[in-house]
């Protein structure tokens, strides 16, 4: 029999590999998407388990809200990029420095 | 071993994996694939947890629309920049160092803890009243009735995003030709009317 306990480790790991491909790539924005893709996935695997072992629909549903507002903000930051890309002619990050932040 | 907790070890080791390769590939196809390959595996471990709904529509969702999307995006514009020496080990000691710090808190602590989940009482949409029906019949019947405004909610998030991609990327290129409809069929000062005086004529 599988444990929540396995299921949450499962979820902390792929979200921490998330959150480490934001900090390690500095090429690429969409990677960074990409990561943020899979954290939210990582919140999803949490969810759902957590629906299962408390026999609880809810966080399937709640699921599935992550799951839109996930696909609207894929959606929203790669036509950014497109636009970005247009207008400066390169999506580095390193070079994406126009406020000096 | 049981057949379950195999699958299960299957499915976690290569999602794990397949994500690992999404964020250390240099080639953004590649890491576009590997997402590809890290959400079916993550629909299987969905499907290990009952939740079949869900598990298609991650593959329906996030491998037919979102991938498909970022590899649009990555195949249309020209990354000259991921071929070049890229400066990784620059920012791999912060990055590694607060991965792990990640990786450490929350994996000793859900090691150490056994989360009671048994005597916890106030369930809003327990499965037990569901156990005739099949998950997409019972996710339905709870989101069109008790979720329906947080559902219409997420139907103005989506109309929200696809409007603003579109207004976006929408742009007036120079130089092209149009029909213009309404400059077409004006007939202000296209047309003028003239007195003619009986006998004189009139210029064309």
């Amino acid at each position: 029999m599988i444990e929540l306990n396995q299921f949450l480790i499962l979820s902390a790991l792929l979200f921490s590999i998330g959150v480490i491909g934001i900090f390690l790539n500095r090429k690429n924005v969409i990677i960074i998407l990409m990561s943020i893709e899979i954290i939210l996935l990582a919140v999803n695997i949490n969810l759902v388990s957590f629906s299962y072992f408390l026999n609880d629909l809810t966080g399937q549903i709640f699921s599935l809200f992550v799951l839109t507002v996930a696909a609207a903000e894929a959606a929203i930051g790669l036509a950014i990029l497109v636009i970005y890309n247009r207008n400066a002619g390169s999506i580095e990050i390193e070079k994406i420095n126009t406020l000096k932040g | 071993m049981s057949i379950s907790l195999l699958t299960f070890y299957l499915f976690s080791a290569i999602l794990l994996l397949s994500s690992l390769m999404v964020i250390s590939t240099k080639n953004p196809v590649h890491s576009v694939l590997f997402l590809i390959l890290a959400f079916l595996n993550a629909a299987g471990i969905f499907v290990i947890l009952h939740a079949e709904f869900l598990a298609m529509i991650l593959i329906i969702v996030y491998v037919g629309a979102v991938a498909v999307l970022f590899l649009f995006v990555v195949m249309m514009l020209d990354f000259k920049t991921s071929l070049e020496k890229d400066n990784i080990l620059q920012y791999m000691p912060i990055g590694l160092l607060i991965g792990l710090v990640f990786i450490a808190e929350l994996v000793i602590v859900l090691i150490n803890t056994r989360l009671d989940l048994s005597n916890i009482q106030i369930l809003s949409n327990p499965l037990d009243n569901f156990s005739d029906q099949s998950n997409t019949e019972a996710i339905g019947s709870i989101l069109y009735t008790n979720y329906v405004l947080y559902f219409q909610l997420s139907g103005v998030i989506l109309l929200v995003a696809m409007v603003g991609s579109i207004v976006l990327t929408l742009r007036d290129r120079e130089g092209v030709k149009r029909q213009i409809v309404s400059e077409q069929v004006d007939r202000e000062g296209k047309i003028e009317l003239v007195d003619v005086k009986s006998g004189e004529g009139v210029d064309i």
